[in-house]
């Protein structure tokens, strides 16, 4: 196995040859793909097509059966999830997974746990660091919110939220600690179309507005195809095309995948 | 400015208060000693519903820890300060003993601590129901080993700590175990509400509301379980300190998992993750517990009136222990969430946060 040098060009996220089996079923086989600086790029699949199982893999929470996954140069082979979320990448799940009995703000600043820089015995006696650090938390906390107009349920649960502002702000807490690279699973699934069409904006924003690479999971068709360059097809754990949006639309292979074989 | 420190004053006028009753013997040595019992069950109750409540664990071996703290701050302190059958003369002078008596109480904390461990590290893999398990088991791995060693009373149990009590009171007249359970008491409940409160200290509710976001939104979780076991059992040791001071004589017997259960009941009385919750219902379940002292003999007295028991029999205080699960029963019933749900004071009384805070 070789190791990158951490140099500024080296992509934001590179993985070569994954493959993960589950007992003996291959969920991912030698999936590779390369993500530039800013990139907003997607990965669709029919379900169980094995799409969640490489975000899975990214965030650290299966370790791959092959195969490595470099984060801005760094491979994270054996790295706890929470490791490699400070290497700079940021995540959202399929089912939202906020805190629910911890306000909005709370949601944001528990994000930042990896840049907290004090401990225990900072907390237990209240040292200057300490207050410094938490002053910062909450007030970059309470930007992000502003930026993201939350912040007038900063002190709301999330569970009494709107389910489209639940989602926002579940993105909003995946950028609290300033990753390099943000994967959204399926960002718009349960969005009626009015407010898919918000998160299609939003994501837009955040892309042009942030200094982030996006890697999204997505069903829905239209959503990809407005906001991704570069789109990857997967199915059975197989990459099956690859390319342009118009160009994975029009691809055999991915109508066969969807519709299924037009030979039945 | 007296938002700021109301808590302080409050706390040293009753701390003053009791302190001086104790000094002029207004109060009775009873009453003293109820007291203090309302102070280690305050200690016990505090660091359980730390990870019961805040963590979402459910720990019922917290007695276990109790013990660890009770033996090795009673040994110590014995060891060091007072001529005994097990490790004969003191090794230093008695008139010491009131300046190392804090840091017997903290070693004691300390070694119930790394006990914690035991529970912390299998915490990483297992959650609910089967750390349960692990925790029942940890409480009897640890009664059981000090049963067995003979050197130290097995399970006869262990005194000599009077005599400690007696050489700090030579130093300086004062009643110092009231003191010291009042001191341990206020700083316990400061050290968990500035844990709870902090930024650190949310990834413990970040773990118990979803594990898994909490570990990829970069929570390091295998060290906040360590830190949280750690404190919540060390703190329990260092209750079971004090409770081996305030009776001068531990047995392994007494820490068993009645005694964890007993705690167990405080922490879901006050409610979970509610840390006044836990603070009322240690006092409210001591006084409780005293107050059947009182109470069981009129009932006995009564129902040999009326003739609905046999003139021969007697309504003991074993039936306490009827009694209070019967309570435990009634309470899940119909109030499962405790006196204040997971809320705290100021939550119920808004008004309130005007005038104290208390971080």
């Amino acid at each position: 196995m070789q190791t990158q040098p951490k140099t500024n060009d080296a992509p934001v996220m590179e993985i070569r040859g994954l493959t993960q089996n589950f007992g003996g079923l291959k969920a991912v086989s030698d999936f590779s793909v390369k993500l530039g600086k800013n990139e907003l790029s997607g990965l669709i699949g029919p379900n169980g097509a094995g799409k969640t199982t490489v975000f899975n893999l990214v965030s650290g929470f299966y370790q791959p059966s092959e195969g490595e996954i470099l984060i801005g140069g760094v491979p994270t082979a054996g790295l706890k999830p929470h490791k490699v979320t400070s290497l700079g990448v940021g995540r959202t799940f399929q089912n939202i997974r906020l805190w629910n009995d911890m306000t909005v703000l709370d949601n944001i600043c528990v994000a930042q746990h990896s840049q907290l820089n004090y401990g225990f015995f900072h907390s237990a006696i209240r040292s200057k660091h300490y207050l410094q650090r938490e002053k910062e938390i909450t007030e970059k906390a309470a930007e992000l919110l502003n930026v993201f107009d939350l912040m007038k349920y900063a002190d709301d649960f999330p569970k009494n939220l709107p389910y489209g502002t639940q989602r926002k702000l579940e993105i909003a807490r995946a950028l609290s600690s300033h990753p390099k690279l943000l994967l959204l699973d399926e960002p718009a699934a349960g969005l009626n179309s009015a407010d898919a069409h918000d998160l299609i904006r939003l994501i837009r924003w955040i892309h042009e507005t942030f200094d982030v690479t996006i890697w999204m999971i997505e069903h829905h068709m239209d959503v990809m195809m407005q906001l991704c360059t570069q789109i990857k097809v997967i199915d059975f754990g197989e990459t099956i095309a690859e390319g342009s949006a118009e160009h994975v639309r029009n691809h055999p292979a991915v109508m066969t995948a969807y519709l299924g074989d037009e030979n039945i | 400015m007296l938002r700021r420190y109301s808590v302080h004053l409050i706390l040293a006028v009753t701390g003053g208060a009791i302190i001086t009753m104790a000094y002029q013997e207004y109060l009775s040595l009873y009453v003293m000693s109820v007291l203090m019992f309302i102070g280690v069950n305050i200690i016990l109750s505090t660091s359980l519903n730390l990870v019961n409540g805040y963590m979402g664990e459910f720990s019922c071996g917290h007695a276990g820890f109790m013990c660890v703290g009770a033996y090795v701050s009673s040994l110590l302190g014995v060891w060091l300060f007072a001529k005994d059958k097990v490790f004969g003369t003191a090794v230093l002078n008695p008139d010491y003993a009131l300046y190392a008596f804090p840091f017997i109480l903290l070693a004691g904390g300390v070694a119930a601590a790394l006990a914690g461990l035991l529970v912390a590290i299998p915490s990483y893999k297992t959650r609910g129901d089967y750390l349960a398990i692990i925790t029942i088991a940890a409480n009897f791995i640890i009664i059981s080993t000090i049963e067995n060693i003979g050197a130290i009373g097995g399970s006869r149990g262990f005194m000599g700590m009077k005599r400690l009590i007696n050489s700090m009171e030579d130093i300086v007249d004062l009643p110092w175990m009231p003191i010291w359970v009042f001191i341990f008491t206020v700083l316990c409940v400061w050290v968990i509400r500035r844990y709870v409160s902090s930024t650190f200290g949310k990834g413990v509710s970040a773990i118990s509301q979803d594990e898994v976001a909490a570990e990829i939104m970069s929570v390091n979780t295998n060290k906040i379980k360590t830190i949280t076991f750690m404190l919540s059992s060390g703190l329990a040791g260092i209750a079971g300190g004090l409770f081996a001071y305030i009776l001068g004589y531990v047995n392994p017997g007494s820490f068993n998992i009645m005694k964890s259960t007993e705690v167990l009941v405080m922490v879901y009385l006050g409610g979970m993750g509610s840390l006044s919750g836990s603070v009322l219902s240690a006092i409210l379940f001591t006084l409780l517990l005293e107050a059947f002292r009182f109470i069981i003999p009129v009932i006995n007295d009564f129902a040999h009136q009326i003739h609905i028991i046999s003139p021969d029999y007697d309504i003991s205080q074993v039936w306490r222990w009827v009694l209070i699960p019967l309570l435990l029963i009634i309470l899940m019933q119909f109030r499962p969430e405790g006196i204040m749900g997971n809320r705290e004071l100021g939550d119920i009384f808004p008004r309130l946060k005007k005038f104290y805070r208390f971080k």
